[in-house]
């Protein structure tokens, strides 16, 4: 059984193409240097002001994220646990109601389509979020259950609340039961009288929440935030994808399309990822008796695997932006960086890179070539990388409950 | 009883930063401290109920990011942020307001005078041309120009290539720079009075100099030469106060072993044979070590801290001319809220940052007129920065606190010593200031704390109250600091070193001072180098 409701998309307006969030006559005023950007096909900041100011609000107060456009699937019916247990590669039989896990999923050859969370929101009712679009894989994987799969994307209005005062801004804002919330943890709660659900979730590696409402509270929702700002109890600050992009490398979180290609997406064999090459290997679950891909995986603890994405402190301050890796200096190509930043809390260049696994043993030696320009003239410097086995950057207030007031 | 390996006098940051170097390299070091707390003038403290000051330095720009990230100083608690924009009030109620972005800076100075916007590309070159080669000695130890040893000769052949490469022309103007005064500097570059004041700021801070003092453009240039995250020129303040710097190095140096004892304060370094052996406490108990490092100015390490018999000729002298002047004072105050400017937008692009209350170049030198006679400015300069803005842990929630730097403010009156109204009359004059930018200001005073130059002296031990622990002028610079023929770090009593601000670079939170003096230390100590080098970005 499936079900498709009507969404904005359905009324086309050529002079709007990309779509505005139910929160953008907040977000207008706020975004100063217009700054814009798409995702999935919403108009979104990409800066609001300075990047700087953005990701230290981060790290060091507040910050609040349109969620929005992030890909969203309702799913109930009595088949709808089996129906995503079978989805996904980690076991998800036992989450309970008011529960969120991270997943990954994976086509029939065990290659990853996207990554996700899934929310218990009531018993047997269940919401699926996805960095892609995900409609139609879901949809073929639903064939023969009983289970109803609506995309709630443009229905559910979301923002993301992160930051070591992110508990007592909402605490401000009028959240009661925040303080035995724990991570992973959902709330239903209201707020002025409209349903809001808070869940203890992110992007970032620091202490936050997502609150996810009806678009009609999407205004009351925003203005109680701000309303903690303007009556002078804590700095918060809207932030762009940018600065997003900065924490959640080193937060350690992948993004898909972005560190490794999608199955969905890869025309040119080989070029796809398993969980195990992205090195997601401790989501799956091989005792769970049966998932999409299980087969395909199983295959490859006897041929084992060739590359694998990893974490990798680059030394010195040059961006290794796109630069080939090396087992030494100038030696034999082994990879190349995907995405990277400079880690402003660390003081260091963060990478996610692809390189090569062979034996089942990583490189021992990294060097990545940078490229750089200074006034206009190409330079080539070589700089030694580590790679690391766990995510660069996190803080205990991430996971203390009752959460630290800042 | 134990005999370490070294002992370091002076837990502020630089003493720190020796002792981390040191005790990484696996020498059994402790740090003495004659206060009850650490951090000298990098210290946090909770003067108030739920306020925390930075009590005395309160930004920070020089910090080398290669030592922060080399001693893991975030997984010990610091998070440095930079400012976003400044404000800065003239004499008629003027505001300029200025923005990171370039392009939105550009904007803004247009609307005082589309001249200055434009000329503040040009500006910016130059002075980046002479920063870029200051900058690149800062984690290198200056070579003795006398010396015949292969490694002076080579750092001075790498000296002489970096001037070099400025080309002729650059270095005239280079060696005019460091001669001149910020106004005059100024001058072939801006119209506008305010915008003239506003650049000229940095050339006084921490300096008994005026904008028209010979010398002043140095100054200027070491206050804009630092960076944050690549960012040059920019400034950061410390999440939790200038003290997280401190306890952060201090976490990374007891992560390495090393000791520190507060309420330990030196009355003498201990010589023997020409040889420092250890120091004397206060409360007469010895403390025996392989050397001394001393992090108290120099001045004060040898005028105070030493026996003259024990120091040789003319050293003594030298320092007692030591130009160590004080001229600032530093209000901390308590707010029940953010204070409002007049004639200031909302806009969180501004709140976020400083306020200069410079006037105009006029009335900066007419402030240091007074200073001159020995009495604090009947119209000061103030720097401010209200931290809390962005730090929620500074301050209770909704509350703020505001850290304003005063210039200029003698470490002696000329009419007989500091009292406390005397000292309470100075803060007034501060606050009667801001008030005028700010109506209300004073009734948001909720606790302030007024530090003269005599008060910092008397607490944090910097003779005269002298922020860079000795004055940052040609003849106290690179290899002339502290002393000509002492600028290695290396004191003229053996295994007795020196790695405060009183030594190469000078003043300002960059660890610099106490790592440069590591590596030399462990170089005579025939120890693996554990200081790493800079993160340069201008190669």
């Amino acid at each position: 059984m499936v079900s498709i409701i009507q969404s904005p998309l359905v009324q086309h307006d050529a002079k709007q193409v990309l779509l505005p969030s139910p929160f953008h006559p907040r977000i207008e005023q706020h975004c100063l240097v217009k700054n814009w950007m798409s995702w999935n096909g919403y108009q979104t900041a990409r800066v609001y002001d300075t990047l700087a100011s953005e990701y230290f609000a981060i790290r060091s107060s507040c910050s609040v994220m349109d969620l929005t456009p992030m890909e969203k699937y309702r799913i109930s019916g009595p088949d709808a646990l089996s129906f995503l247990n079978r989805l996904v590669v980690r076991d998800v039989s036992a989450l309970k109601p008011n529960r969120v896990t991270y997943v990954v999923w994976c086509n029939d050859e065990g290659k990853v389509l996207d990554d996700g969370t899934i929310f218990h929101l009531h018993q047997g009712e269940y919401r699926l979020c996805s960095q892609h679009h995900q409609l139609d894989w879901l949809l073929i994987s639903s064939l023969g259950m009983d289970v109803s799969i609506v995309e709630e994307t443009h229905e559910v209005a979301a923002l993301a609340v992160q930051g070591p005062t992110a508990y007592s801004v909402l605490s401000a804002a009028g959240f009661d039961g925040l303080d035995q919330l724990k991570p992973f943890g959902i709330l239903h709660t209201q707020l002025d009288g409209f349903e809001v659900m808070v869940s203890r979730t992110g992007y970032t590696g620091d202490l936050g929440y997502e609150l996810w409402t009806n678009p009609s509270n999407a205004l009351a929702l925003w203005d109680a935030l701000f309303g903690v700002k303007q009556r002078g109890l804590y700095d918060l600050r809207c932030i762009g994808l940018d600065a997003l992009e900065m924490v959640r490398i080193e937060a350690g979180f992948i993004m898909p399309g972005d560190d490794f290609n999608t199955a969905e997406t890869t025309v040119r064999a080989g070029h796809d990822r398993s969980p195990f090459e992205i090195g997601l290997g401790w989501v799956v679950n091989f005792d769970k008796p049966h998932f999409t891909g299980k087969q395909a995986l199983l295959r490859e603890k006897d041929r084992p695997i060739e590359r694998r994405l990893v974490k990798l402190a680059v030394e010195g301050n040059k961006p290794p932006v796109d630069s080939f890796l090396y087992d030494g200096k100038k030696g034999r190509r082994i990879g190349t960086i995907k995405t990277q930043i400079w880690s402003p809390i660390l003081k260091a260049n963060l990478a996610m890179a692809d390189v090569e696994y062979r034996n089942g043993k990583l490189p021992v030696q990294i060097w990545a070539e940078i490229y750089y320009q200074k006034e206009l003239e190409w330079q080539v410097t070589w700089a030694q990388c580590r790679i690391s086995d766990v995510p660069f950057w996190t803080h205990p207030r991430r996971s203390a409950t009752p959460p630290q007031n800042c | 009883m134990k005999n370490y390996d070294a002992i370091i006098i002076g837990a502020g940051h630089n003493g720190l930063t020796n002792a981390a170097y040191l005790a990484k390299a696996g020498l059994e070091v402790l740090v003495v401290e004659k206060n009850d707390y650490i951090g000298g003038a990098a210290a946090s403290r909770e003067m108030h109920d739920g306020w925390v000051y930075s009590s005395c330095s309160y930004v920070c720009s020089l910090m080398r990011q290669t030592i922060h990230r080399d001693l893991n100083l975030t997984r010990h608690g610091l998070l440095l942020v930079p400012y976003l924009g400044s404000l800065c009030f003239g004499d008629k109620g003027e505001v300029l307001i200025s923005y990171t972005d370039p392009e939105v800076e550009y904007n803004a100075l247009r609307r005082h005078s589309p001249h200055d916007a434009d000329a503040m590309f040009r500006f910016h070159t130059d002075l980046g041309r002479y920063a870029q080669l200051i900058r690149k000695t800062l984690l290198r130890t200056p070579p003795d120009p006398t010396s015949w040893r292969p490694r002076d000769i080579k750092e001075l052949l790498w000296l002489a290539k970096e001037f070099w490469a400025l080309g002729e022309r650059e270095l005239y103007e280079y060696i005019r720079f460091f001669t001149m005064s910020a106004a005059d500097f100024l001058e072939d570059y801006f119209e506008n009075d305010l915008i003239k004041a506003s650049m000229a700021s940095p050339g006084i801070i921490g300096t008994a100099l005026g904008v028209q003092s010979p010398g002043s453009a140095y100054i200027l240039l070491h206050h804009v030469m630092g960076d944050v995250d690549g960012n040059i020129g920019a400034w950061g303040l410390a999440r939790g106060g200038m003290g997280a710097v401190s306890s952060a190095i201090a976490g990374a140096l007891q992560e390495h072993g090393g000791e520190i004892r507060c309420n330990a304060g030196v009355k003498q370094i201990l010589v023997e044979n020409r040889q420092a052996v250890g120091v004397m406490l206060e409360n007469g108990e010895e403390l025996h070590a392989g050397i001394v490092v001393s992090n108290l100015d120099a001045k004060r390490t040898f005028t105070q801290c030493m026996d003259k018999n024990d120091l040789p000729e003319g050293i003594y002298e030298k320092a007692k001319n030591f130009k160590i002047r004080g001229s600032s004072g530093k209000v901390n105050i308590a707010l029940s809220a953010l204070p409002k400017f007049t004639g200031v937008p909302e806009n969180h692009y501004i709140n976020r940052g400083g306020q200069v209350f410079a006037g105009s170049l006029e009335s900066m030198e007419r402030a240091y007129d007074c200073w001159k006679h020995g009495r604090w400015s009947d119209d000061p300069f103030i720097e401010s920065v209200i931290p809390s803005a962005w730090d929620p842990t500074v301050a209770p929630p909704g509350k703020h606190w505001m850290s304003n730097f005063v210039q200029y403010c003698p470490s002696k009156l000329a009419n007989g010593p500091w009292t406390p109204e005397q000292r309470d009359q100075f803060g007034q004059s501060v606050i009667d200031k801001i008030e005028r930018y700010s109506p209300g200001f004073k009734d948001l005073i909720v606790h302030m704390e007024v530090r003269t130059p005599f008060d910092i002296e008397a607490e944090i031990g910097l003779t005269e109250g002298n922020i860079f622990q000795g004055e940052l002028t040609i003849d106290q610079l690179l290899f002339n600091r502290p002393f000509p023929g002492y600028a290695q770090y290396r004191m003229p009593i053996k295994n007795m070193y020196m790695c405060g601000s009183s030594t190469h670079p000078g003043g300002g939170v960059s660890s610099a001072c106490g790592a440069n003096a590591a590596r030399e230390i462990l170089m005579d100590l025939k120890r693996s180098n554990t200081v790493p080098e800079d993160d340069c970005y201008d190669e």
